[in-house]
């Protein structure tokens, strides 16, 4: 060792590894316009595919001419259900082992229903074509109202499943319903319920809306008829999952298809599904022999592919007097549309719902879910949420208020009062999951403590007084939430989609000149994954992450994987990565005993090397053990250093955060405007902090346009309303305001790196936050509950009903 | 359709190339031209994804048709600095984390880039309100607008420099 020698702590600075708030990877591309995302695929020959929609929301299909659009120089086909049947790709399966129209058979059950699928020489062509398909509709009666659904007398809706009283979820005990699922203990809620002091009522409604990433869903498919090989470009969130799928469906071999999934420009959960435009891609492709591309435009993405949320949850709390909360059941109303395409792990219906009591302890709870098919598009899918958390947050951060004001307590102090406790943990929830660690209340206190509670209820109060002498026609709303995630699906002995278990991989490659690669089974759409994995990789084995290439995606070279979704890729893949790297370490360590002539044991790890135990000058760092790898002959060793590790994760992780809006809400106008958001994150061990607080400025972001006006809504007769960017909310820059981001780090205790994942925790904490900073705005004049989402013609409405505007 | 001769200057290199009349700015860009910078996010003009800069202004070329591009000067985020030589704006969002999936980031960039050519010295808030017509779906906004402003300190800096 000679002075120049770096210190410890420079070699772990070098190495940009954990905790490092390295700049992106990704950047250096993207901000250049040289991402690659699927609509830039270019191919010789490539042909165009558009739809043919439906514009009734239920309505028999009488009859599709396809002659004009046929006689239409440039175009090269037409597809219709007829033309799948011979295949039998007019329907195929949905992640919730539920069956969807490809193109419709027979009739439509809701509004951009896929009818026809045009194919032509361009875009132009295509959509001139779709223009000339003339399908002749018989009107059918129309259901977009769940409960309506269930009536005794209500229209069939899915004419398939007549007579089928069990489906993928067990009993269904009526035509339009889908599923029941329950959990918890009846009885004893009951019982806790009718005991109770004090009981709190209220039904809560998530409406509908959508993930609506900025790039829409789309794909290129290219049948190699010489190869006999398929290759798929596409938006593709699960593209293992997506290839054994196709494979399934189609007939073709699983090793003749090839997914890739390019830049994604976000997904939010959208692109988790298998939709009809890739399907006649496909079919398309075989046909012609030339790639296909389909790309949806906005108004596509919005009325067909993937919805959101739409959960009536009817709940009950009770407590004792003085606030101690003994019970909680919830009945849920699940709208799903006319297909139940879900996309949840098989044994959970309703997804993780059952996480809804929350971050309380609640000794006993019960909660039922019907699921029930209307003619609204088919979806239900996690957007920016493990599967269903962000309504069961929603509610019980919701309950909590409603009991709360029944309880005359401040919100804050009756949530203080039943966190589950530090000393909890692991702690078992009454509806069955294990929540791993946590430390609520110090959180808690430090997110009161930042915003200046105690001074904001004095001003909130004053600001009462104020508006009653009619000094003014503001208000302001205090909006507090603690949320607890469960993401990283996760076991595989409770875990799967379609039979496949929820594991995650990572196959590592060292080259002899000491630089990497890794693989792995996810697909970032943003999120990050070149830049973060390559940290968690650099601190594992010593090689910098900016040696280390990351790549996901390809489903020729990447190990099997689930892919991205539910906050699953740090929680999953992330400890596959870290466990991969520990399995190149241990060979290392074999290695680096070889050179340096001494026992395994008697070497140990230090940042980038090993040395000797009591002679740290006699080292060998990781590069030169990855040259030695390939160089020296080893006794007893192969060649090479790679290693692969397939990770089934123990348990699942249990993000949590304690978020605070506080809010100005003008009485007359119902206009709003957001004074301070506050988010305290505990995401475990952080691995990239800039990364992460960009993830919580962004769903945030999403929790804000949710809570405040994002909607996808219908009319009586299926017409979907806001169907463009024009109508479905999404706000600017100049909406947005400025977040306050802070955290607290309690390690996952079965985690590899003790990593939780963050992606989704500021979409699930946030819409509680906002909403509640409405209501309680007007706490003070006896306001209850009204439903999200808070635009100003609602906000309005409450303080109409209290009669504020007299 | 019959097609038309168009002539345009693109990133400061005058082209040329055929098209229908009807088609869009954005297509014959991405398609023609293999521009695939500026991207397609809503067909109607919300998002901003598609943003060029047309004669000195920032139009969305999803609602620009070929005819109204004759004879345009255009300048796309592939015109704004080289791999080699960065534009500030470039460095800047990566610099701040202004963008994730990058989908929106070209035309952000592009319509910042022009911004900062109308207001050399922006405020927050004037930031805020001149890439209302940018959506964004990952950032919240909040480091993008961290980024425009560091990178106008950045270029004032360097003007008075050479001042």
């Amino acid at each position: 060792m000679n002075d120049q020698s770096p210190t410890r702590d420079e070699r772990i600075e070098k190495l940009k590894g954990l905790g490092a708030s390295r700049r992106r990877v990704e950047d250096v591309r993207f901000t250049q316009g040289k991402g690659n995302y699927v609509d830039d695929i270019k191919m010789p020959g490539m042909l165009f595919g558009d739809f043919v929609r439906s514009p009734y929301a239920h309505a028999r299909v009488v009859s599709v001419n396809k002659a004009a659009a046929l006689a239409l120089p440039g175009v090269v086909a037409v597809l219709t259900a007829e033309d799948l049947a011979p295949l039998g790709l007019h329907w195929m399966p949905t992640l919730a082992g539920d069956k969807q129209m490809v193109l419709a058979d027979g009739k439509v059950l809701f509004q951009g229903q896929e009818v026809a699928f045009v194919v032509a020489k361009d875009r132009y062509t295509a959509a001139d074509a779709v223009e000339l398909i003339e399908v002749e509709y018989e009107d059918l009666p129309v259901v977009t109202d769940p409960f309506k659904a269930l009536e005794p007398d209500a229209p069939v809706l899915r004419e398939d499943l007549a007579g089928k009283t069990e489906g993928a979820h067990g009993h269904r005990r009526h035509h339009n319903h889908i599923f029941t699922w329950e959990m918890g203990d009846e009885a004893g809620t009951e019982t806790a319920l009718s005991e109770a002091e004090v009981v709190a009522e209220e039904t809560v409604y998530y409406h509908r809306t959508h993930p609506c990433p900025l790039e829409t869903c789309g794909c290129v498919a290219s049948m190699d008829k010489v190869n006999g090989k398929l290759t798929v470009w596409g938006t593709f969130q699960a593209p293992h999952a997506v290839r054994t799928v196709a494979s399934l469906i189609s007939g073709i071999a699983e090793h003749n298809i090839r997914i890739i999934s390019p830049d994604i420009g976000g997904g939010f959960g959208n692109k988790v599904g298998v939709y009809p435009g890739y399907i006649c891609s496909i079919v398309a492709s075989i046909v012609t022999g030339v790639p296909v591309k389909w790309v949806e435009d906005r108004m596509e993405n919005l009325m067909s592919t993937a919805f959101a949320r739409d959960y009536w949850m009817k709940g009950r709390i009770s407590a004792t007097k003085d606030g101690r909360i003994t019970a909680l059941d919830c009945h849920v109303t699940a709208d799903h549309g006319a297909f139940d395409a879900c996309a949840d792990p098989t044994k959970f219906p309703a997804g993780f719902f059952n996480i809804c009591t929350g971050s309380y302890d609640i000794p006993v709870a019960h909660l039922t879910v019907d699921g029930v098919y209307t003619n609204k598009a088919p979806g239900g899918v996690a957007y920016r949420c493990s599967f269903r958390v962000t309504e069961a947050a929603y509610f019980i951060e919701r309950m909590i208020e409603v009991l709360a004001i029944k309880l005359g307590m401040d919100a804050a102090d009756l949530r203080a009062k039943n966190f589950i406790r530090k000393d909890q943990f692991p702690y078992h929830s009454a509806l069955g999951w294990e929540y791993d660690s946590g430390d609520y209340h110090t959180a808690w206190a430090k997110a009161l403590e930042a915003v200046g509670y105690k001074s904001l209820r004095a001003e909130q109060a004053a600001r009462v007084e104020a508006f009653k002498r009619g000094e003014t026609r503001k208000l302001i709303g205090i909006g507090l939430c603690h949320f607890t995630e469960i993401v990283g699906a996760g076991p595989v002995k409770n875990c799967d989609i379609l039979g496949l278990g929820m594991f995650d991989s990572c196959e590592i490659r060292i080259h002899p000149t000491g630089s990497a690669i890794a693989r792995l089974g996810t697909i970032s759409q943003g999120q990050g994954h070149a830049t973060t994995f390559a940290q968690i990789l650099a601190s594992e084995i010593g090689l910098p992450a900016d040696d280390i290439t990351i790549e996901e995606g390809d489903t020729d070279t990447a190990p099997y994987g689930l892919g991205t979704y539910g906050s699953r890729s740090t929680p999953v893949a992330g400890a596959a990565t870290a466990m991969a790297g520990r399995k190149i370490r241990a060979k290392a360590q074999m290695i680096a005993a070889y050179l340096l002539e001494v026992h395994d044991d008697d070497v140990e790890w230090d940042v980038d090397r090993f040395t000797v135990k009591g002679a740290p000058e006699r080292f060998k760092t990781m590069k030169e053990i990855a040259f030695a790898a390939y160089h020296n002959a080893i006794p007893g060793l192969e060649p090479g250093l790679e290693a692969v590790s397939y990770y089934d994760p123990p348990n699942m992780t249990y993000p949590f955060g304690a978020y605070i809006c506080v809010m100005e809400i003008d009485v007359d106008t119902g206009v709003w405007e957001i004074r301070q958001f506050y988010a305290l994150d505990d995401c475990g061990t952080r691995i990239n902090p800039m990364i992460i607080e960009g993830q919580v400025h962004g769903g945030v972001t999403e929790g804000l346009a949710i809570a405040m006006g994002q909607e996808l809504a219908y009319d009586e007769i299926g017409n979907v309303k806001t169907g463009t960017l024009m109508d479905f909310f999404i706000p600017t820059a100049w909406e947005t305001p400025h977040y306050i981001t802070d955290f607290t780090e309690t390690p996952s205790p079965h985690h590899p790196i003790g990593a939780k994942g963050v992606g989704e925790s500021p979409n699930v904490g946030s819409v509680p936050a906002f909403s509640n900073a409405v209501q309680d705005a007007f706490r003070a004049f006896g306001h209850v509950h009204a439903h999200m989402p808070h635009d100003h013609w609602r906000i309005w409405t409450i303080a109409e009903g209290l009669g504020l505007h007299a | 359709m019959s097609k038309m001769h168009l002539k345009m200057t693109v990133n400061g290199a005058e082209v040329e190339t055929l098209a229908e009349p009807r088609e869009l700015l954005i297509h014959v860009l991405r398609e023609r031209l293999n521009l695939t910078g500026p991207h397609i996010g809503c067909d109607t003009s919300h998002c901003g994804a598609c943003t060029v800069d047309m004669n000195g202004k920032s139009v969305k070329a999803c609602t620009v048709v070929a005819a109204q591009a004759n004879g345009a000067s255009i300048t796309t985020i592939e015109g704004l600095g080289t791999p080699d030589a960065l534009h500030v704006l470039q460095r800047m969002f990566r610099e701040h984390h202004g963008l994730q999936c990058g989908f929106c980031t070209p035309g952000m960039i592009t319509r910042a880039w022009r911004l900062l050519q109308e207001n050399p010295n922006p405020t927050e808030e004037e930031v805020r309100f001149g890439m209302s017509g940018n959506l964004c779906r990952c950032t919240g906004y909040q480091n993008i607008v961290k980024s425009i402003l560091a990178a106008a300190a950045e270029m004032n800096a360097v003007k008075e420099a050479a001042e």
